[in-house]
């Protein structure tokens, strides 16, 4: 039996997210098949064939796949599971939307967010906003997981040599689907770093006052070549857009270095970032409880401390 | 156009809990319970849109043990017209909420079903899709607004993904799960707090919807985090940068 990934592309690329699911799959020890869906899927076929550990790539380029609606993936994985042990996903935007849809359709109990995997059936997930960890032991025929990208390491982009199999219209089961439409999106552009996989992570909260002064975490980040994210508090006061959130209900990060900014460390913020290698909290409260996670805390008045930090670091 | 809300109790968003002595489970003697915040966004959508004249009554669902009333209870004091407790003390996990839900679907036929994204205690983000498929219905996840066509046969969902916004247009019926920008939640007053107590609650088990509901995971144990190491305060900028860069080595 092998393992079934459900890539996440843009047509030019595989997104990062997809490699860290593909170490994941990789730990269970049987073969991985990547399955590159919707418009561009061809065009990054090649370079997914090049991704260590991956066997075969399965190509579904048809428009009923496009803009990943959950309505066309879901009977589409499920057309698809009866050659698999196992079905993969990252647990991004997509992959939530997408894999508990089949579940339904398959009649499995999906497992959300996993970051460890134990054995075939059994793994650890994250509970009560990371305040607890629970083993769990799957009993269904087929197992349907959703992989926290922060718990595996991304699988290298050179190296593989899988082989590239297009899927035919005729195997692609129901896709074809008139339930949903897909109008449009308004995707933030950045030159940074994408907040999920930068080394460097600066975030603002409620303590920045207004979107205005995010201009001095950008400032930050860019000597830092940082991605900059944001407390729940700073999204929901329209200081920065919401794709900006970290936290249990927002966006997971772990990376080598974290500077919170004038954020007081609610345990639903922690929840998406205190796997972070280094954690630098800079706030005026002593008391703030941000401070009991940071290795290195700052207590000073951000508007004086953030340009001097700015002003301190060597490009 | 009738709307199902579901509502489940959870542990409150601002308890931090703890493992219990052997593994097994979650401390939750004598911790607050609340309603899942996602679902006072859903009950609190589902009024706008009765207010608004789009829709005409809001039926607020739960699911677990009797005390699972209380959270009926406190949507019906939002403004909530009746509620449904599907009681059962076996744990349940999405699907089996979700095939709870489709059955009370068949029966209710509303044109709109609205669940929070996740629920904040198993964070699992499931049950909305989960129904959706069951039902073959559209879905509109993680929605930060909603907008009807004027004969209502339409329904256009804004929807917060990982890069920014995404629109969809969606058949009805459908199901939406909500996100936090999709309102801001009212507080019950006092005298619907008293109205609440009056209006129907309807009670259903498993066993009379016909839905097996036995758990297809199994607990092994549970652990809590390991915490981390105790940090140190920095004076100023400038250790800090030293710090960073000579003892972390991060910068
Ligand atoms: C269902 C639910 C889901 C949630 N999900 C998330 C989530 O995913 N992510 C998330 O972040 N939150 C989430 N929250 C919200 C969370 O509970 C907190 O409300 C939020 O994290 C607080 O944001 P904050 O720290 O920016 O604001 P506050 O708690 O108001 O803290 C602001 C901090 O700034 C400091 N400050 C102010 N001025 C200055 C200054 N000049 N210099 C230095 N410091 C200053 C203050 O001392 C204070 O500590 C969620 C809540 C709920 C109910
Ligand atoms: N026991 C329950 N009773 C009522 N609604 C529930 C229950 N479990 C889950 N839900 C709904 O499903 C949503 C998502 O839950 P989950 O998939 O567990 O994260 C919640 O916000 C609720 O709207």
């Amino acid at each position: 039996m092998s393992i079934l990934v459900v890539a996440e592309h843009d047509g030019k690329q595989i997104k990062a997210a997809t490699l860290h699911a593909v170490t994941a799959a990789t730990k269970l020890n049987a073969a991985v098949t990547l399955l590159l869906c919707g418009a561009g899927s061809g065009a990054v076929a090649e370079s997914a064939a090049k991704i260590a550990g991956v066997a075969e790539v399965l190509v579904a380029e048809v428009a009923d796949l496009d803009n990943g609606m959950a309505e066309s993936m879901a009977p589409l994985l499920a057309h698809l599971a009866k050659g698999y042990s196992h079905i993969v996903v990252t647990a991004t935007a997509f992959g939530k939307n997408i894999l508990p849809r089949a579940s339904a359709l398959l009649d499995v109990q999906q497992i959300s967010e996993v970051i460890e995997i134990k054995s075939a059936d059994s793994f650890v997930r994250p509970i009560y906003a990371g305040n607890a960890l629970a083993t769990v032991k799957s009993n269904d025929k087929i197992k349907l997981l959703s992989i926290r990208m922060t718990a595996f390491e991304p699988a290298a982009v050179s190296g593989g040599s899988a082989a590239v199999k297009k899927l035919a219209a005729g195997d692609l089961g129901a896709v074809a689907q008139k339930l949903s439409q897909f109008k449009g999106a308004s995707l933030s552009k950045s030159e940074r770093p994408e907040l999920t996989s930068a080394k460097i992570v600066v975030s603002g909260g409620r303590g920045m006052q207004n979107g205005e002064n995010f201009k001095l975490l950008d400032a930050l980040a860019d000597k830092l070549g940082a991605a900059v994210g944001a407390s729940r508090a700073a999204v929901d006061a329209g200081f920065v857009p919401n794709e900006y959130q970290v936290g249990q209900t927002g966006k997971v990060v772990a990376p080598e270095l974290y500077v919170a900014v004038g954020i007081s460390g609610a345990i639903q913020h922690l929840a998406g970032m205190k796997d972070s290698k280094v954690i630098v909290a800079i706030n005026k409260d002593v008391d703030a409880p941000i401070f009991q996670v940071a290795d290195y805390g700052l207590v000073a008045d951000l508007f004086t401390a953030i340009p001097a930090l700015t002003a301190a670091i060597k490009k | 156009m009738k709307i199902l809300v579901a509502v489940k109790r959870v542990v409150d968003f601002n308890v931090k809990i703890r493992v219990n002595a052997d593994h097994t489970a979650v401390d939750l003697a004598n911790v607050k319970m609340s309603m899942n915040p996602f679902d006072e966004i859903g009950v609190e959508e589902a009024l706008r849109l009765k207010e608004a004249g789009i829709a005409t009554e809001v039926v607020a669902v739960s699911m677990g043990p009797a005390n699972a009333a209380e959270t009926i209870r406190t949507a019906l004091a939002m403004g909530a017209d009746r509620g449904i407790l599907v009681e059962t003390t076996t744990e349940l996990q999405p699907l089996a909420v979700a095939k709870l839900m489709a059955k009370l679907v068949d029966k209710e036929k509303p044109d709109l079903v609205i669940l929070g994204k996740q629920a904040i205690d198993d964070d699992c983000n499931q049950t909305g899709q989960v129904l959706a498929g069951l039902l073959g219905w559209a879905q509109g996840t993680f929605a930060s607004k909603l907008e009807f066509a004027a004969d209502k046969k339409t329904l256009t969902v804004t929807r917060e993904v990982d890069g920014g916004l995404e629109t969809l247009a969606l058949a009805m019926p459908a199901i939406i799960t909500t996100d936090l920008r999709l309102n801001e939640p009212r507080y019950a007053s006092l005298p619907n707090i008293m109205k609440a107590k009056s209006k129907p609650l309807d009670k259903q088990t498993p066993e009379s919807l016909g839905v097996d509901v036995t758990p297809r995971l199994i607990t092994i144990r549970i652990d809590e985090p390991p915490p981390r190491a105790a940090g140190v305060k920095v004076a100023d900028v400038a250790e800090l940068v030293h710090k960073l860069r000579d003892e972390a080595k991060v910068i």
